[in-house]
């Protein structure tokens, strides 16, 4: 009788056993595939790059919905004409707009291009303007007949209309090409040109004609933006942090570990593997979300993997406790978990409370700190609730005695 | 058996004198605001050769006289061939210009960060900042109100305001910059407070239940010794790694590490010393 039971009781550990361990390797492959399919894509902090803040200009367009859109695919087109890899431009709020421009470190190159607002104008000699850069239909980069670089302007129908009207109306006096409320050029209009062409010369390098080019080619921004935030990290600096919080978290992570088997002896070994498995998870759900690295980030994921420890640390001293009021192993296991199991929710959840607003409220690398510590403390209720309670059931299938023994033994004596 | 209940009246005067010190260094010396508040420059740059602060001085000084760089803060870096220049918001050229000069004078200049930060985000990031915290603490006091009772959310908030607040006094008082990172680490250090005295509430609550006959004193003096291990070893385990992070986490990572050091030593602190014990000096009141 009291045989038949035990197996019974055998075949349903078995069975749940199983499941466990279907879902840990589900899991844990899961995470090795993501790591390996998308790895992690490093923040500006970290792999260096140039971060803008733009805001519009109110005084002087009114702002709308379309225009701000409007701004973000012209930057958008500017950037990808410079050939930047992985930029990232994005809208926040009403008037702002975000880019990030990794592996760029020329300050003012990303100035020129992102804030630039690009209008071109002919002004008549008194002043006004006789036509503007939305009349363009193509641009160039030319030679002048010195041989030095020059932009070569086509204009549409309309803007040859205006150009002939300007350039019939004036002959004999100047027009002046103005690029954002600066005079690129005073020209002297010798005969009417009828067939919309035109030519900026004069004193600049290859590479602002091909950088005016570009602005030109794409349009200028429907609203003026105002540079609110730059910040630009070196390369150097971005490796020097990447080797320091990898030196910190190994030798973290190491010393975490001895602590746990030192302390707890075989079950803090158990602890130690799902402490790793947990390590694995973190870092496969972060590139599984696409979740930008950044050093706050880092350091939450360190942080987190202190903490990680404490729901096996609830754990084993319940268990011990219930060791000490005189349950058997197994049972004490059992209650153990049960116990702590409410203790480990509700103090998580008020931690994943605050992980909710810092991630709401925060912006950049507190954002990222943020998820971090979400994932964090999602990943260690199931480490210790799963992985933990697999392992220790293993290992007190193994060795009951020395795992009673450690139990007991293990920590302050009350 | 550690009588916890008993240290309270040193524990309470001391928290208290130490929470109203850190409220006066807040204002004086008040907090050392980085650009990421103020609005304004810092420039990281390393050269070729070790330089010192007044080397910086003198060359911001004589090669960019046409720049106003008067209350610039120099600091010397993890490295003596780092060093950082804080100062107000400046243009593009301006920054050129003064690299130039570096470059001249030390030799192979490298440009490690520059941030340049317009006042108007700064205001932004002290709201957001303080919705952060406030927002934290009304959710924690809700939740903790519906799982468990108000007292006990009362008293963990009070808790958190208490471990929040030395860290700020702290960081003012040692002139540590407290920057855009800082703000997580004092949510981290809240999550992690509020963690810590919901364990030791809930042991509490707990143990009401079976033993109805207790004093509260011996409630919360057996509550906390139950948990004293755990609390002491999550303890253990979490500063393990931020004190790797203060070691070795150079400039960048440096006072973020610190202020959690500071801020879970404080948790761990009033966990055990304030939070059974002011909620134990409630529940006597109101008999």
């Amino acid at each position: 009788m009291l045989s038949i039971q035990s197996a019974k009781e055998e075949s349903h550990l078995r069975r749940r056993d199983a499941w466990r361990i279907g879902i840990i390797v589900l899991v844990l492959i899961a995470s090795a595939v993501s790591l390996y399919i998308s790895p992690f894509t490093l923040g500006l902090d970290l792999r260096g790059g140039v971060n803008v803040v733009l805001e519009a200009d109110e005084s002087a367009t009114t702002v709308t919905n379309e225009s701000m859109n409007g701004v973000v695919s012209i930057i958008e087109r500017r950037i990808n004409a410079l050939g930047v890899s992985e930029p990232l431009i994005q809208r926040q709020g009403a008037r702002r707009v975000i880019v990030e421009l990794p592996g760029i470190s020329d300050q003012q190159q990303a100035i020129d291009t992102v804030g630039a607002t690009a209008l071109l104008e002919f002004k008549d000699p008194q002043g006004r303007t006789a036509l503007d850069g939305s009349y363009l239909k193509n641009v160039q980069l030319g030679t002048d007949r010195y041989g030095q670089p020059a932009i070569d302007l086509e204009f549409d129908q309309e803007g040859a209309r205006l150009f002939a009207q300007l350039t019939t109306g004036f002959q004999g006096q100047t027009t002046t090409i103005v690029l954002d409320g600066e005079v690129l050029q005073t020209v002297m209009i010798r005969e009417p040109i009828l067939e919309g062409k035109a030519q900026i010369t004069g004193g600049m390098t290859i590479e602002e004609a091909r950088h005016m080019v570009v602005l030109l080619q794409e349009g200028s921004l429907p609203v003026p933006m105002k540079i609110m935030e730059i910040r630009n990290v070196g390369p150097t600096l971005g490796q020097d942090s990447i080797d320091r919080s990898f030196r910190a978290g190994a030798i973290g992570v190491i010393l975490v570990l001895l602590f746990m088997a030192f302390y707890y002896k075989l079950p803090g070994i158990t602890a130690d593997l799902a402490l790793l498995i947990y390590i694995v998870i973190v870092l496969g759900v972060l590139s599984a979300i696409d979740a930008v690295l950044t050093l706050p980030g880092i350091a939450g994921i360190i942080l987190s993997v202190g903490m990680a420890v404490d729901a096996n640390v609830l754990i084993f001293e319940r268990i011990k406790e219930e060791l000490a009021d005189g349950k058997r192993l197994r049972s004490a296991i059992e209650a153990g978990f049960n116990r702590a199991f409410a203790t480990i929710l509700d103090s998580n959840i008020t931690t994943l409370i605050t992980a909710a607003v810092l991630f709401f409220v925060g912006t950049g690398g507190v954002r990222g700190f943020a998820v971090t510590l979400g994932v964090g403390i999602l990943a260690s209720m199931f480490t210790a609730v799963i992985v933990t309670r697999l392992f220790l059931d293993f290992m007190v299938e193994r060795r009951p005695d020395t795992m009673a023994k450690h139990f007991s033994s293990g920590g302050l004596k009350r | 058996m550690i009588n916890f209940v008993s240290y309270r009246k040193p524990a309470f005067i001391i928290s208290g004198i130490l929470v109203v010190l850190s409220i006066i260094f807040m204002f004086v010396p008040g907090l050392n605001l980085g650009v990421d508040f103020t609005g304004g420059t810092i420039l990281e740059r390393q050269t070729a050769q070790n330089v010192t602060t007044d080397q910086v001085r003198r060359v911001l000084d004589e090669a960019t006289p046409n720049i106003d760089l008067a209350g610039a803060v120099v600091q010397i870096l993890d490295r003596p061939n780092q060093f950082m220049i804080r100062t107000r918001e400046l243009s593009n050229a301006d920054i050129i210009q003064i690299d130039q000069a570096f470059d001249t004078e030390f030799g192979s200049l490298i440009e490690l960060k520059t941030d340049v930060v317009g006042p108007v985000i700064g205001k932004e990031l002290v709201r957001n900042a303080l919705i952060a915290i406030v927002v934290s603490a009304v959710g924690i006091l809700a939740y903790v109100s519906w799982r468990f009772e108000y007292r006990f959310a009362t008293v963990a908030v009070l808790c958190l305001l208490h471990d929040v607040l030395i860290v700020l006094g702290f960081f003012a008082i040692t002139g540590r910059e407290v920057n855009s990172p800082f703000v997580a680490s004092v949510l981290a250090v809240l999550g992690y407070s509020i963690n810590n005295t919901i364990v030791v509430f809930d042991r509490i609550r707990e143990n009401r239940r079976v033993k109805k006959k207790q004093s509260y004193g011996e409630l919360v003096n057996q509550s906390l010794n139950q948990t004293l291990t755990r609390s002491l070893n999550t303890a253990i385990t979490t500063l393990v790694v931020i004190v790797m992070l203060v070691i070795f986490g150079g400039s960048a990572i440096g006072d973020f590490a610190m202020a959690l050091l500071v801020g879970i030593l404080l948790g761990t602190f009033s966990s055990l010393f304030l939070a059974g014990p002011l909620w134990m000096t409630w529940m006597e009141r109101q008999k």
